[in-house]
């Protein structure tokens, strides 16, 4: 599946074809570095390896910087795996957005979701929350309700749906479209919404 | 900051319309698609608000139609408005109109500015 990293810069909207206003994340994609090739024979599966982003040295480790000094290239940030690249490309080659994506490609997203801290089972779990706000009821509009019976079974099942932390999460967004693609600034048009906040990392995979 | 500006740069076409003001009394061309056949629809109002700059900028008309009032919101630099023109300057005193939503028949009017300011 070929893909490349990019950096979430935020959103606008443009007017498409049809003169309609869409909603679009930019994304800044790349250039990526290939910083390692994956094989059948000596890996067990065939992937490409990216790395993107340019670091300080001294925030970079030492296995790191040999590990990427391979493939000719100095420290970077970020390094995915993409399985299945076709792309032609050798080790220390780069990655350039247009070599990867034409404009109304479908494609899907990976990042890392906003962190949301400890939140209630309202917002983390769309509960309703409980009964009404008036006849009463004075202190409990947000609360979860029963979490089960009592004496029978005499316990709480796993996976009850509970408050806790939410947000952070890994996940995939999938059959995103292409609006447009900039290749002298990288830059990358996708229609609608993407994981994570302004700066993250994301993934951008062809289907 | 700086991407998305170019972003918008490079991609939205600003359109260049007569100037126009909160208060003014508008009537916005905007052509309609349905399906291969277009038409021109007047959408005649005053302009209640102008919000956002650059390429994102917008202005919100208002009409009273048949004793209910509607408004539309208009991205300036949409491909499908054909022609904005000015029938009438109001004389406002502020930027945002939303008081006019509460007020109706002869206190909604707005006072058409006679001298034009410098």
């Amino acid at each position: 599946m070929n893909g490349i990293i990019g950096r979430k810069i935020g959103m606008t909207s443009i007017f498409n074809e049809f003169g309609e206003y869409v909603a679009c994340t930019v994304v800044e994609a790349g250039p990526n570095v290939v910083s390692q090739i994956k094989s059948e024979d000596v890996d067990g599966y065939s992937a490409f390896q990216l790395a993107y982003d340019a670091a300080k040295s001294k925030n970079t480790s030492k296995a790191l910087k040999g590990h990427l000094e391979k493939a000719g290239t100095g420290p970077k940030r970020t390094i995915r795996e993409f399985r299945d690249f076709n792309l032609d490309k050798s080790l220390g080659d780069e990655v350039r957005v247009e070599e990867v994506f034409a404009e109304g490609d479908k494609v899907s997203a990976i990042g890392v979701t906003k962190g949301k801290g400890f939140q209630g089972v309202v917002k983390r779990h769309g509960f309703g929350g409980v009964g009404q706000a008036t006849h009463g009821q004075h202190n409990r509009q947000r609360h979860p309700g029963s979490i089960g019976a009592g004496s029978d079974p005499s316990k709480v099942f796993k996976g009850m749906r509970m408050a806790g932390r939410t947000g952070g999460n890994r996940v995939k967004v999938k059959n995103l479209r292409i609006v447009k693609i900039l290749p002298e600034k990288n830059l990358l048009l996708i229609k609608g919404a993407l994981p994570g906040h302004k700066g993250a990392f994301v993934m951008i995979e062809k289907k | 900051m700086d991407a998305i500006d170019y972003v918008r740069e490079q991609l939205v076409e600003k359109r260049q319309w007569s100037d126009f003001k909160p208060g003014d009394n508008v009537v916005v061309s905007y052509r309609i698609v349905e399906g291969d056949k277009q038409r021109i629809q007047d959408f005649r109002g005053d302009v209640i608000q102008m919000s956002g700059h650059g390429a994102n900028r917008t202005f919100t008309v208002r009409k009273m139609s048949s004793g209910v009032g509607v408004e539309r919101i208009f991205p300036l630099n949409s491909v499908h408005i054909d022609g904005i023109k000015v029938l009438k300057r109001g004389k406002v005193r502020r930027a945002k109109l939303f008081y006019l939503r509460e007020l109706v028949g002869k206190k909604a009017k707005i006072k058409e500015r006679t001298q034009l300011r410098n």
